[in-house]
């Protein structure tokens, strides 16, 4: 089962649990994404392309599961402006063993950070600034290529 | 060859809106080719938008291609920063 959310409403993470544990298999392993609150940053927003990026998203999880065989794999993500200590995603992967559930979960966060496009504007005090992109993102999703 | 631009994030700004239909010459052939077009033909936000290739992405049809794909038959084109999520 994949499941692909993009929307602005807070990640509820026990009805995500409740779906991603249904299928009771032995291992799931999660991943949660907090806006920081460490460097001043007072709102962040979220902008994406709208249908790319649930296409984007779902083109992940299809590669994770059949790699992993996954029973389910879910990816939440928000999208709107946010505050710190907010979720911004939430993945989940179900499988019959940990180690599976485990580099299947590593696998959808790293490389949905490259992969879908959503784009991150911060505001410290008056400023909104865009975020740059990072190389050391394009260097943990290019660690899973098998080719 | 109408076709529907979408810009996101910084992109977005710079231009002043987030998406226009336009109608680019035929002898445009890849999403570099559109590009140049844009910044030399509609103006200074434009410009400033695409002044840096490298900090330049793109999708076609909703799929992320290299500045160097053709436009084809394309009919959505998207142009933005590279992404920054998760």
């Amino acid at each position: 089962m994949i499941r692909i959310a993009v929307g602005p409403e807070p990640i509820d993470i026990a009805a995500e649990m409740e779906l991603v544990e249904a299928g009771e298999n032995g291992a799931v392993a999660t991943f949660t994404g907090l806006v920081r609150s460490d460097d001043g940053v007072s709102t962040l927003e979220l902008e994406h392309y709208p249908g790319a990026t649930e296409a984007a998203l779902a083109e992940v999880a299809a590669a994770a599961t059949e790699r992993w065989s996954l029973a389910a794999a879910t990816i939440v993500h928000r999208v709107g402006p946010m505050r710190p200590g907010e979720r911004i995603v939430f993945v989940a992967t179900a499988a019959a063993h940990r180690g599976a559930a485990l580099d299947a979960c590593a696998y959808l966060i790293d490389r949905l950070k490259t992969d879908a496009p959503f784009w991150k504007r911060e505001t410290r005090g008056a400023e909104p600034r865009w975020v740059e992109a990072r190389a050391a993102d394009d260097q943990a999703a290019a660690r899973w290529s098998v080719d | 060859m109408r076709v529907r631009l979408l810009y996101f994030a910084w992109v977005r700004e710079r231009i002043g809106r987030g998406e226009e239909d336009v109608d680019p010459p035929a002898s445009l052939a890849s999403v570099a080719d559109l590009v140049d077009w844009l910044a030399t033909t509609r103006g200074a936000g434009y410009a400033e938008a695409f002044g840096d290739r490298h900090r330049l992405r793109a999708a076609v049809d909703q799929r992320f291609v290299p500045l160097t794909a053709a436009i084809g038959a394309a009919r959505e084109i998207a142009l933005f920063p590279p992404v920054t999520g998760g």
